[in-house]
């Protein structure tokens, strides 16, 4: 029976991610647990997060978590979620500036002050909502999942300076950002699939069904 | 095309079973909080707010267990309010499945608890909630204060004013209630949502005096709020929210349909 990891290192709300993921499989074993070994054997692994960087980054290396997510990020799939997501890049100019996990280039950058939509308005800091997501239609987690189809967001940083291979999808705001990433058996994504209703559960899904290798 | 303006059904519960009559004549339960959210859910509601008017300890356990029941099968960002007093409160909540607290009195009695709770849980996970009602007189500029206990207690505290600090100590979202229109179906307090939205960078949504769908378009185009929340239009089954969002849509307002 296939196993999954959700990596739980104290930050925040991993009840929903659970949830979700029970709800598209209910056969597989859903673990949400700080244990290496269990994390180590699983066949899929879920790096959630929210909260700030630092706090992420500390607990990780506190734990030693950082070290076992390296590990599994060799050969296993892993999907990092918002913060997750984040933790998986160089660095973040959050709190300061921290340094990340580094299994992905690229860095994290505050949506800048001012921000106005076309039409003149006001763009409110954390982008906040459901927003269209532009895929480039090779990534095995948007299978299924139409061009444009709209998933839940919340935050004020997001990835940059990202090398244009591992981009699978922008979002904007009102600029492109990407907001999936993807290097060989690593995911990415800035968006909750697990508060994206539908197509949030497809994407899980299809994440489950994926063996890292295509 | 981008982010979309947010639809946001509010049910009010007491001791577990939603409260102010529920009409939907294809819901066996019409007071079950599980089944109503479960419909806003299939209707395409953005997000779900439970407010918790009684707000008693004991009734506490029966939130917890019914949020730990809406996210087992309901994915899409939940808000509960009412009664988050403590850093302990606001755990429990979201460890039972919820996205974002409410925060209202308890703000207002300790500001320093909207700090604490943004350090250690996110901002992006705490809405605090403001009841605010005009206070100047006519041919005076507009100016709003902050009341409590439904509006019959005032704080003295200007609106906007309050609205900036929260957002300074930490609040990642607005949740306005005109305490004048609650309850009215007149319309949101069109200029109150304005100055409000002005004021502050992070989403502000708009509540309170909804009766029709063109409220909701104007809470969006003319008081500038990032999302509108109503109860008794939806509760009442006056309309559906994909019927909200239609109408949203026409008047050239972004949703997600």
């Amino acid at each position: 029976m296939a196993t999954v990891a959700v990596i739980d290192y104290g930050m925040g709300n991993l009840h929903s991610i659970e949830k979700a993921l029970k709800s598209v499989s209910p056969e597989s074993t859903i673990q949400v647990t700080a244990d290496k070994e269990l994390i180590l054997s699983a066949d899929h692994i879920v790096f959630p997060g929210v909260g700030a960087i630092r706090d992420c980054m500390a607990a990780l290396r506190a734990s030693g978590l950082d070290e076992t997510i390296k590990q599994v990020a060799r050969d296993k799939p892993i999907l990092g979620i918002c913060i997750g997501m984040q933790a998986l890049l160089q660095h973040s100019e959050e709190n300061g500036g921290v340094d990340c996990l580094g299994l992905l280039n690229g860095k994290v950058i505050k949506f800048p002050k001012g921000l106005k939509d076309p039409a003149g308005d006001k763009l409110k800091i954390p982008h906040m909502g459901w927003n269209q997501v532009n895929n480039d239609g090779k990534n095995p987690l948007f299978q299924g999942i139409a061009q444009n189809e709209r998933f839940y967001f919340v935050h004020s940083y997001h990835a940059s300076q990202v090398d244009t291979a591992i981009i699978s999808a922008h979002s904007s705001y009102p600029d492109d950002f990407p907001c999936a990433l993807q290097q060989k058996n690593i995911l990415a994504v800035q968006f909750h699939p697990e508060k994206s209703q539908h197509a949030g559960l497809q994407l899980l899904k299809n994440f489950l069904n994926w063996d890292g290798q295509s | 095309m981008g982010l979309a303006k947010r639809i946001i059904p509010c049910l009010d519960v007491d001791n577990g079973r939603v409260v102010k009559g529920v009409k939907f004549v294809d819901i066996r339960d019409a007071g079950d909080p599980v089944e109503i959210a479960r419909r806003y859910d299939r209707e395409g509601a953005d997000e779900i707010t439970f407010l918790d008017i009684t707000a008693s300890s004991d009734n506490r356990e029966t939130m917890v267990h019914m949020v730990e029941q809406v996210a087992g099968e309901v994915f899409i960002p939940l808000t509960v309010g009412g009664g988050i007093r403590k850093l302990e409160d606001i755990s429990r909540m979201l460890k039972a499945g919820a996205d974002k607290v409410g925060i209202n009195t308890a703000a207002i009695f300790n500001p320093e608890f909207v700090k604490q709770a943004a350090e250690r849980f996110g901002s992006q996970c705490i809405v605090v909630a403001i009841d605010a009602k005009c206070v100047s007189s006519d041919g005076e500029a507009k100016r709003w204060e902050i009341f409590t206990h439904g509006g019959r207690k005032e704080t003295g505290l200007d609106a906007v004013d309050w609205a900036k600090k929260m957002v300074a100590f930490g609040a990642g979202e607005i949740l306005l209630t005109s305490m004048d229109r609650d309850g009215t179906k007149i319309g949101f307090d069109l200029e109150l949502t304005r100055a409000i939205s002005d004021a502050v960078d992070v989403p502000v949504i708009a509540s309170g005096g909804v009766g029709s769908l063109d409220h909701l378009a104007e809470g969006v185009t003319q008081g500038k709020a990032d999302a509108v929340l109503a109860a008794s239009i939806f509760h009442f089954a006056e309309f559906s929210i994909g019927e909200a969002k239609q109408h949203m849509q026409a008047k050239g307002i972004e949703v997600r349909l």
